[in-house]
């Protein structure tokens, strides 16, 4: 039950990079991955931009067959956990398979796929007929399915599915399994490909996006008193995560721990935030005592900050209410001002941004500040518009799902 | 080769994501081509939308090859 877990590989596909190196350059410049929608027309739409991953052509990296029968968040996980496995130095020649799992998040899952297909039942005259692959592409649990076929990992594999916090549970749930000693590796993580027409319409309709049309670059701006809701991106991130022991004995490179986590719900609203923020408190506590550690002990917090008017306020109030006098000392940053909020790949995407502080010394930057919001405590350090250098031994990561679901992590130097 | 037979073997190829070559008359959809059983049910969805007919289910089953697809539909589409 002690096992301690490790994360020893790492892949991105992201709004702003490709893979992971330039995932890293992308966070340290402050990049900005906003544009207009490419997926689809939006003309006419509330919101006619967002954050997509720009030059991706699956078949540089799938048979044309095989991507075909893949939805796009399906692809995105097999593009993704191929680099983390290579970039693990796992030799997948000599490895015991069924003692590797996957489990991985996306809060929708196929969504081109169902739009498409219902879409087409939908001008059908008489009974529709269905493609054989539209339940086998649109599941959530087919991204885990593809990545245990491709490289025949049987141990433990499933999905998580809990909206914007989905990738986080699936890194809690990867840990536990470790730490069970179920498996000895999981390859884990999240993607999502929601820039679809009822994706941008759907989110649209509940006013959670940023409708800076004329403005776009500057439309994730969290923490600033004029945001106006979130820009939906999309992609990927995968981590290898893996114990401790079975890391060292072969020799891997350890790029940090895993050392705490917390869950919870606010059982109080399907979408919004319980004004008290007590849930979220609550969830931060149980990672700082999982991890057993004190408030003083984090450098940084990778917020779940998605530029939304009710979110962004009490999120830091939160912050404040667990971490006292410290809260001034940390330094607070949303990554999701530079790629948008890539939903059920948040927590993955942003685990990585979490590590790669702790391996590179420095805190990605909240893009896009102009005005401070008197309702946020101005002496909070929010990391505004430009990276900052900083000896990271430990960070916290954030997020937070429409159900009302609460989770953050902590990472740490090993 | 008639017009059917080709419009035929130019679903196969995209469907399957074979080579042309390979889509000769004898060719099994699952033994040679590597279509499962989704694909073949994809397949015939496919013919019924490119010939604007409706391949019964009994009829579908005994389609499994390039020539028995073509033989069907030159049957059905010409009638």
């Amino acid at each position: 039950m002690s096992k301690r877990v490790v994360i020893t590989g790492m892949g991105a596909l992201t709004p702003i990079g490709n893979n992971l190196a330039a995932y890293l350059e992308g966070l340290k410049n402050g990049a900005n991955g906003a544009g207009p929608i490419t997926r689809f027309d939006a003309t006419g739409f509330r919101t006619t931009f967002a954050c997509e991953v720009k030059n991706f052509n699956p078949e540089d990296f799938l048979e044309k067959k095989e991507s075909r029968r893949i939805d796009p968040f399906s692809q995105f996980a097999l593009v993704v956990a191929d680099e983390a496995i290579a970039d693990s130095g796992l030799d997948l020649n000599s490895i015991d398979k069924s003692r590797v799992g996957v489990i991985w998040g996306s809060g929708i899952g196929g969504f081109t796929t169902f739009q498409e297909e219902i879409e087409e039942a939908g001008r059908a005259v008489g009974v529709p007929k269905y493609s054989p692959f539209l339940i086998p592409k649109l599941i959530s649990n087919i991204a885990p399915g593809h990545i245990s076929i491709k490289y025949g990992f049987s141990g433990v594999n499933l999905a998580t599915v809990s909206a914007c916090a989905s990738a986080n549970h699936a890194l809690i749930i990867a840990a536990d399994n470790i730490r069970l000693g179920r498996v000895d590796v999981v390859v884990t993580g999240g993607s999502e490909a929601a820039v679809t027409r009822a994706g941008i319409g759907g989110f649209s309709s509940m006013k959670a996006l940023s409708t800076r049309n004329d403005d776009v670059l500057t439309a994730s701006r969290p923490f600033d008193k004029d945001r106006d809701g979130f820009v939906l991106g999309e992609g990927g991130g995968a981590l290898i995560l893996e114990s401790y022991e079975y890391a060292k004995a072969r020799g891997a490179r350890i790029y940090a721990e895993l050392i705490g986590s917390g869950m919870n719900a606010d059982a109080y609203h399907i979408t919004a935030p319980e004004p008290t923020g007590k849930g979220v408190i609550k969830c931060m506590e149980y990672a700082l005592q999982e991890a057993g550690m004190n408030t003083g002990d984090i450098d940084y917090i990778n917020v779940h900050g998605t530029s939304t008017p009710l979110g962004d306020v009490a999120e830091p109030r939160a912050i404040q209410a667990v971490f006292g006098d410290d809260a001034y000392k940390l330094n607070i940053s949303s990554t999701k001002s530079m790629m948008g909020h890539l939903l059920g790949a948040a927590g993955a995407v942003e685990a990585i941004a979490s590590i790669l502080a702790i391996n590179h010394g420095f805190i990605p930057p909240t893009i896009n500040h102009f005005t401070d919001d008197p309702e946020i405590d101005g002496k909070l350090n929010f990391t505004f518009n430009e990276a900052q250098a900083r000896d990271v031994k430990t960070v916290m990561s954030n997020g937070f799902g429409f159900g009302g679901h609460n989770t953050s992590l902590i990472f740490g130097r090993v | 080769m008639s017009d059917i037979a080709e419009r035929v073997k130019k679903i196969i190829v995209d469907k399957l994501g074979v080579d042309e070559s390979e889509v000769t008359s004898e060719a099994s959809f699952t033994n040679d081509l590597g279509a499962d059983s989704l694909d073949t049910v994809e397949l015939i969805m496919e013919f019924e939308k490119e010939f604007d007919i409706s391949i019964p289910d009994e009829q579908a089953e005994n389609i499994q090859t390039v020539g028995h697809a073509i033989e069907y539909l030159e049957s059905q589409v010409s009638a």
